[in-house]
């Protein structure tokens, strides 16, 4: 093939004035922010140095780290839970669903977590089974105290997990929503169970749309652990710096060196995330199978 | 055994306010093959869905191979079957979809499997066994491994063909088989149709495909409008319409 003759045109490109000197006037703003930072002595960098490695800082980013995938673990699992329920043909089951989105995506997540701190002064024990039906000490039933050693590291999981699962819940019907309805028509074509078309065809498809925005929310669920003192649990990352500088009375430099550890958790996940998407993007077609 | 395959008597089904169904009965012997033709919306897909209980009917009775199909009559009343007779019931027909629908994520074989995997709980091995004989039946025996984004609508056609057979229907419904095809694919699923029609399999196929109708049905039911306007052996009724209606419709598709 004869190789087609380069034209080439020669044009003055587009001029950007305004663009150069928004981006001038930026980068010269945060070289002063920077140079007027490393000085200021609230920053305290020498403290800060201190801090970011301290053994207390990075056990406590550790329980940072756990409580998201633990609440993150719990929410997925009861999110699709909740998502099948709101489709199921039982209108017991679709209302439940509908009851526990309302009130857990309708009240403040640190409000939630508060009422979790308080359980145990609310119900003293939880008693399944039957009532004033036992014989000398033996109770037909299972009786859990609650007392208030119950570890504060699984009542956060659990106030965390439950306002998450009614988000979860949500993206979940929306991926199942996006399955076309053929679908299910040919598994029960084949005879399959409702549980058995959702197990093996729907949510299986449904799973390329559900994970980009879980993605999302594990990012938002390791900031919301912060919020975990209110139950109060004060061995996460905000918790630990914060009582830290509670003795310093040095409280900046530990803000910076939480952030940092935050900043450093999400950018990982960010990057994860990234590399999750192109993949589940890669057009709807998935790679034929190496044949043997 | 029952002679006939599909009893349907007096079969009415509305959507909202709109009824589709206005009265049908017809019946299908064993071994026989219908075709069911008509303008669109005439009811023919809704009635070949409500055969398989895809869609509930609001009155009449539907028998096949001698069985009420989603309810069970008890002194004179129905009963709603469970969804598990339901599906129990729709094992024995096997149904082929307009657009295919076969399952996105899974392989052809896979997909061929499914049902005897998760319905019939058979072993994977023997199943994928049986499933490459299928395959093979239908001229696909060189793609068991591609995803259904792969093949073409032809080839995708016959995965979904070789889907229903698995379960060892007695009954096999196609609801417009070829009519998501380009024109040049058609031949090759009709091709599998006719050997499936010649090895005795009883079917009912809603199609526009009057060649196919002429060539491979015993009998032949136009309907327009929700009711059945005329029935009889196929090549009578394409060159000799009775009712004005199939006069028209066929002028147009012939």
């Amino acid at each position: 093939m004869p190789q087609p003759k380069k034209v080439s045109i020669e044009a003055v490109p587009l001029r950007h004035p305004y663009r150069v000197a928004v981006a001038l006037f930026l980068a010269l703003s945060g070289i002063a922010f920077v140079i007027d930072a490393s000085h200021r002595s609230a920053y305290d960098w020498k403290a800060f140095g201190k801090y970011l490695f301290d053994p207390r800082v990075i056990k406590s980013a550790g329980v940072t780290l756990e409580l998201t995938i633990a609440a993150m673990f719990f929410a997925f699992i009861l999110g699709i839970t909740f998502a099948v329920m709101r489709r199921s043909p039982n209108p017991i089951l679709q209302s439940v669903s509908w009851l526990f989105i309302w009130i857990f995506r309708g009240t403040p997540v640190y409000v939630q977590l508060v009422f979790w701190g308080l359980l145990s002064t609310i119900y003293h024990s939880i008693f399944i089974g039957i009532p004033d039906l036992h014989y000398h000490h033996f109770y037909l039933g299972v009786h859990f105290a609650l007392s208030q050693n119950t570890s504060l590291f699984w009542i956060a999981v659990i106030g965390l997990s439950l306002n998450e699962a009614a988000y979860m819940a949500e993206i979940v019907r929306a991926g199942l929503l996006a399955v076309d309805s053929g679908q299910e028509e040919a598994a029960a074509s084949l005879g399959m169970s409702w549980w058995s078309t959702m197990r093996y065809i729907v949510i299986p498809q449904a799973m390329r749309i559900i994970i980009p925005p879980s993605g999302n929310e594990i990012i938002s669920m390791l900031k919301t652990t912060s919020l975990v003192t209110a139950v109060p649990l004060v061995t996460d990352l905000y918790a630990r710096t914060r009582d830290i500088s509670d003795e310093t009375y040095n409280p900046i430099p530990l803000l910076l060196v939480a952030c940092t550890w935050y900043l450093f958790f999400t950018t990982i996940l960010m990057i994860g995330q990234y590399f999750l998407e192109k993949r589940f993007a890669r057009g709807h077609r998935p790679m034929i199978a190496m044949s043997s | 055994m029952s002679e006939l395959m599909v009893e349907a008597i007096d079969i009415h089904k509305s959507f909202g306010s709109n009824e589709v169904l206005k009265g049908i009965s017809l019946t299908v012997k064993r071994g026989e093959v219908m075709c069911l033709v008509g303008p669109s919306g005439s009811g023919k897909s809704t009635f070949l869905r409500c055969i398989n209980h895809l869609e509930r009917i609001n009155s009449g009775r539907l028998k096949v191979d001698g069985t009420l199909i989603g309810y069970r009559e008890h002194n004179g009343k129905l009963h709603e079957l469970k969804p598990s007779e339901a599906s129990a019931q729709r094992v024995g027909i096997g149904m082929v979809f307009q657009k295919f629908n076969l399952f996105p994520h899974l392989n052809a074989l896979d997909n061929v499997i499914a049902g005897l995997v998760h319905v019939k709980k058979i072993d994977k091995k023997i199943a994928e066994k049986e499933g490459i004989e299928l395959l093979t039946r239908v001229g696909l025996a060189d793609k068991l491994e591609h995803f259904p984004a792969h093949l073409s609508g032809g080839q995708q056609q016959r995965v979904a063909i070789a889907r229903s057979l698995a379960m060892q229907p007695k009954l096999m419904l196609f609801d417009e088989p070829t009519s998501a095809l380009d024109p040049e694919l058609v031949g090759e699923v009709l091709d599998v149709m006719k050997s499936l029609a010649a090895s005795g399999m009883t079917m009912i196929v809603v199609t526009h495909e009057m060649g196919f109708a002429r060539e491979v049905a015993d009998s032949l039911v136009f309907m327009d409008a929700g009711v059945v306007v005329e029935s009889g052996a196929p090549q009578e009724i394409l060159a000799n319409p009775q009712q004005e209606r199939t006069k028209n419709f066929l002028s147009k598709v012939l």
